[in-house]
């Protein structure tokens, strides 16, 4: 898993190991929230090149422009000098699906966020990561004054495979999200070490 | 960065473009790197301590080889030199066919993650 380097002043400086979460859901879910309270949160802008019209903006007027920008939040946490973890708040809107193919390309797993007051709109992340095989908890950011509903309401309602972890959280508050992300990575382990077993 | 640059007119970016610069103008126009494709999280290190001022190189080449003093990954420096993922892939692309940069891949996407890892992790949360 690590790669050393020892080509630069006879020395070896080590390269670090960078895991991606993916924190997705519907809009105004609490995504941005989420990773600015457990990390450094900060713009990143990509430039994606536009393939073809499916999607993709409505150009008549600028037919020249191939290209669209899309800004995410990234955000940082050093665990170790060589272990960082990054989060990525996916962008929500359905044209820009392609990025998240990218995104989840070897991410460690995705946080999907629900609002029990539009319990849809997390059913199209929930969708992707199902068929991506990326592991994923869900997380119900609770608003103060909405009724609360109980994990297992929420997972049933969802559909959700069984041990696919709900948890109840406040994306404002640093520890509860960073429980959160610890909820996922546990279970992130007890698949490995199930897949394992079976083998 | 480039807006401290001199400006120059090319017959293609017109008015109509409005006042500003699409990311791929400082590439050229190019939206790929040359030869290779860098993870996001991929991480590069600089192979020299600073550039020759001889060589073709724009200053985003400079920026990004002295922020890869140390390793730093992809969406590290394209966070830190607030410029796009897909424009710094291709300055990145340069500098390694420059031999400028050394590029380290992460694991394959395949392979599972490390539960000793996975633990490092947790352990580390929990100490936030």
């Amino acid at each position: 898993m690590d790669s050393v380097r020892s080509d630069r002043n006879g020395g070896s400086s080590r390269i670090p190991v960078a895991l991606k979460i993916l924190i997705a859901g519907g809009f105004g879910a609490g995504k941005t929230t989420m990773v600015g309270s457990v990390s450094e949160i900060r713009p990143l802008q990509t430039e994606e090149v536009l393939t073809g019209a499916e999607g993709a903006d409505d150009v008549s007027g600028v037919e020249t422009k191939t290209t669209t920008t899309v800004t995410m939040d990234f955000g940082r946490i050093t665990i170790t000098e060589d272990l960082q973890l990054y989060l990525f708040g996916t962008p929500g809107q359905d044209r820009f699906w392609f990025l998240w193919d990218e995104l989840s390309q070897g991410a460690l797993g995705a946080v999907v966020l629900a609002d029990t007051r539009r319990l849809a709109d997390c059913f199209p992340s929930i969708d992707y990561f199902e068929q991506r095989g990326t592991p994923f908890v869900v997380a119900v950011n609770c608003f103060d004054t909405e009724h609360r509903y109980a994990p297992e309401a929420v997972a049933r309602a969802l559909d959700l495979d069984p041990g696919v972890p709900v948890v109840l959280f406040d994306a404002r508050d640093q520890g509860s999200a960073r429980n959160v992300l610890i909820e996922l990575v546990e279970y992130v382990a007890r698949r490995q070490l199930a897949a394992a077993a079976s083998r | 960065m480039s807006s401290e640059q001199p400006r120059v007119t090319h017959d293609w970016l017109d008015n109509d473009a409005g006042p500003v610069v699409r990311p791929y103008a400082m590439t050229q126009g190019r939206v790929a790197p040359a030869d290779c494709d860098f993870d996001l999280v991929a991480f590069v290190v600089a192979t020299v301590p600073d550039l020759m001022s001889g060589q073709q190189l724009q200053p985003e080449h400079h920026a990004i080889v002295a922020a890869a003093w140390e390793p730093i990954s992809v969406v590290e420096l394209a966070s830190q030199l607030d410029l796009s993922v897909g424009v710094v892939r291709v300055f990145l692309g340069d500098l390694r066919s420059a031999g400028l940069i050394s590029l380290y891949e992460p694991p394959a996407a395949t392979q599972p993650h490390d539960v000793d890892v996975l633990k490092a992790v947790v352990n580390g949360l929990r100490a936030l």
